[in-house]
């Protein structure tokens, strides 16, 4: 076995198991449950008014199809943890960063 | 290539043939992640700013006056099952199924294009409504934002025919299964991004 095989398998274990991916029916049932969330949140837009309570469903929907999306569809949850990490500490930085951002601004306030 | 697993192997091996390092895992698809993350950030800006000015306009139609929500409601559906179609293909490639992967591919494009198309007949009768991207630093935010994305999904269209394209000249193998596994990361994260903006730009009011 060659040094760069060894470092490779030390390197794919440290990675974290890759997992095999879904089936294709797998896939299926997660479309139709994000087809559904989403009828839910335009059909939340039209029954009432959006309150404080409603804009917090529809973010914690909209949180709910974005995880569904990057755990199934592009295989976060199947993939190594580097990948994990490192589309997260894109993702978390720009949340804090823009929050922070227009709270400074008074745009939440 | 200068991957760790060739410097640890200068005679090189399978695995940095295929660009493998010692993380296991393929510089491109690493690369990919790594611009996706990026990615956050730039249409992090882009979604502040909207943020910023949609509520501070003091002339001029707003966008949140134009939006038409049951028709924004069917692109965002549209682009949604594109995810769908897109990691179909990936699972035709991966079990070596050609036709297959050729079909869903360009199921895929079709239903990006049909996204475009309703973005472009949206900024149409926003811009006959009167909202143009001068009309006050909402609605040039909010063309920057959507536009942007635009460009983005007809980027991954591009992506998707040129994949399409080799398959059709076999040169898309499923030994080759993860070049389109990079563009569907890149299609996802369109599919991801829309996901957001249609909730916080649409559907919550300023």
């Amino acid at each position: 076995m060659s040094k760069a095989t060894i470092e490779h398998d030390k390197g794919a274990a440290a990675a974290g198991d890759h997992g095999a991916h879904p089936t294709e029916a797998f896939y299926i049932k997660i479309a139709l449950i994000l087809a559904v969330v989403t009828g839910a949140e335009v059909a939340l837009y039209y029954i009432d008014p959006p309150d404080a309570a409603n804009i917090s469903i529809l973010l914690v929907m909209a949180a709910v199809k974005f995880a569904m999306v990057a755990a199934y569809f592009m295989h976060l949850r199947f993939d190594s943890r580097i990948l994990r990490r490192l589309f997260l500490s894109g993702l978390v930085l720009a949340i804090l960063v823009y929050v922070a951002y227009l709270m400074t601004l008074g745009v939440f306030i | 290539m200068a991957s760790t697993a060739t410097l640890h192997d200068p005679q090189g091996d399978a695995h940095s043939a295929h660009g493998v390092t010692n993380t296991g895992l393929s510089n491109e698809k690493l690369a990919m992640w790594t611009f996706l993350g990026s990615e956050c950030l730039l249409f992090g800006a882009l979604i502040s700013t909207y943020f910023l000015y949609r509520g501070k306009t003091l002339s001029g139609v707003k966008p949140q006056e134009l939006y038409d929500i049951p028709y924004t409601s069917v692109s965002s559906f549209v682009l949604l099952m594109s995810s769908l179609t897109m990691v179909l293909a990936l699972a035709a490639i991966q079990r070596g199924d050609q036709r297959r992967l050729r079909v869903w591919l360009l199921a895929t494009a079709f239903l990006g294009a049909s996204f475009i198309a309703g973005q472009v007949y949206e900024f149409t009768s926003f811009i006959r409504e009167g909202m143009t991207m001068k009309t006050n630093p909402a609605s040039s935010a909010f063309y920057t934002l959507t536009g942007f994305h635009g460009v983005h999904v007809t980027l991954g269209i591009v992506m998707l025919l040129s994949l399409w394209n080799l398959s059709l000249r076999g040169k898309l193998g499923p030994e080759r299964s993860e070049v389109v596994e990079i563009a569907g990361l890149y299609w996802h994260f369109v599919d991801v991004v829309w996901i957001v903006i249609f909730t916080i730009i649409y559907l919550i009011p300023s």
